[in-house]
């Protein structure tokens, strides 16, 4: 994968004023902190309520919970990652991510509390395209079955699992991370490794990918 | 009866971005500089090669970059 680097950049005045409060002391850094606990709360808020209709068994006080949970949690990072702020955006959506990050972990994690982990195809023979011209599904009805073929034979059984688990079945990548105590990071490796090995199998094999994919 | 799922959507989710891509990490790291330079019209994409990628292949990076987009860009919650 490509690894990307950011330059430092003149900080604006806002975030500037919120690097200084953050780094003073006493009641003018107690003052700082308490207004960025305010603003991470307010993302993680946002965080619940765009993904509340898919979570009906969490009751509001569970998500209020949820919530301040994340707020808390980002504002621990926030204040430990302080110098790695390099100004490259504003402050405030620099320090909005980590509130979203901890709320979405948490909603993920509390979907699939007490939920098996499904490691092993539960979808082949389910797709259907519709849209498409007969001779257009039959030629990639033939892709999905050298897919699936590729997949038991080029992917090692890590690589399998892990590509079943996130890309079929749709499991989120950091509950997947968790419950294999691994990182997201190192799973998201594994996948891009094993979607590799399967469009260069698939191209060796002769078989036409379409530009979208 | 639950709605199938598309062949070609099932297809592009074991495939993956066929461009090369950043991974979960340095999309986070970079993630609010994209978003700010989105919500300011510039391009993205010149600046942060490799994450528009990313966001195709990995669907929480996916859901934080729009979550985060909405949220700096003022939209309400649902």
């Amino acid at each position: 994968m490509k690894a990307a680097t950011a330059s430092p950049r003149q900080l604006d005045s806002e975030s500037r004023e919120w690097l200084r409060g953050l780094r003073a002391t006493g009641a003018e850094r107690d003052e700082a902190v308490a207004r960025l606990h305010a603003l991470l709360l307010r993302a993680a808020r946002f965080e619940v309520a765009r993904r509340r209709p898919s979570l009906p068994h969490l009751r509001g006080n569970d998500l209020d919970e949820v919530a301040l949970q994340a707020a808390d949690d980002a504002l621990m990072s926030v204040l430990a990652r302080l110098d790695d702020f390099r100004g490259a955006s504003r402050f405030t959506t620099w320090a909005y991510k980590f509130g979203l990050l901890e709320a979405a972990v948490k909603l993920r994690r509390r979907a699939w509390q007490g939920r098996e982990i499904p490691l092993e195809p539960e979808t082949w023979g389910l797709f259907t395209s519709a849209s498409l011209e007969p001779d257009e599904q039959a030629e990639q009805s033939e892709l999905l079955s050298t897919l699936q073929r590729a997949i038991d034979s080029v992917l090692t059984a890590h690589q399998r699992r892990v590509l079943v688990a996130l890309a079929l079945n749709g499991v989120p990548i950091d509950v997947l991370a968790e419950r294999l105590n691994t990182s997201r990071g190192a799973l998201y490796k594994t996948l891009h490794d094993a979607r590799r090995k399967l469009r260069k199998h698939l191209e060796e094999s002769g078989m036409t990918l379409e530009e979208e994919l | 009866m639950s709605e199938r799922p598309d062949l070609k959507q099932a297809l592009g989710r074991l495939l993956g971005p066929a461009a090369p891509e950043i991974g979960c990490d340095e999309c986070f790291e970079r993630l609010d500089e994209y978003v700010d330079l989105e919500l300011a019209g510039q391009d993205p994409d010149t600046v942060i090669p490799g994450l528009r990628a990313h966001l195709d292949g990995c669907p929480a990076c996916r859901e934080e970059h729009e979550s985060l987009r909405a949220l700096v860009g003022g939209k309400q919650a649902l």
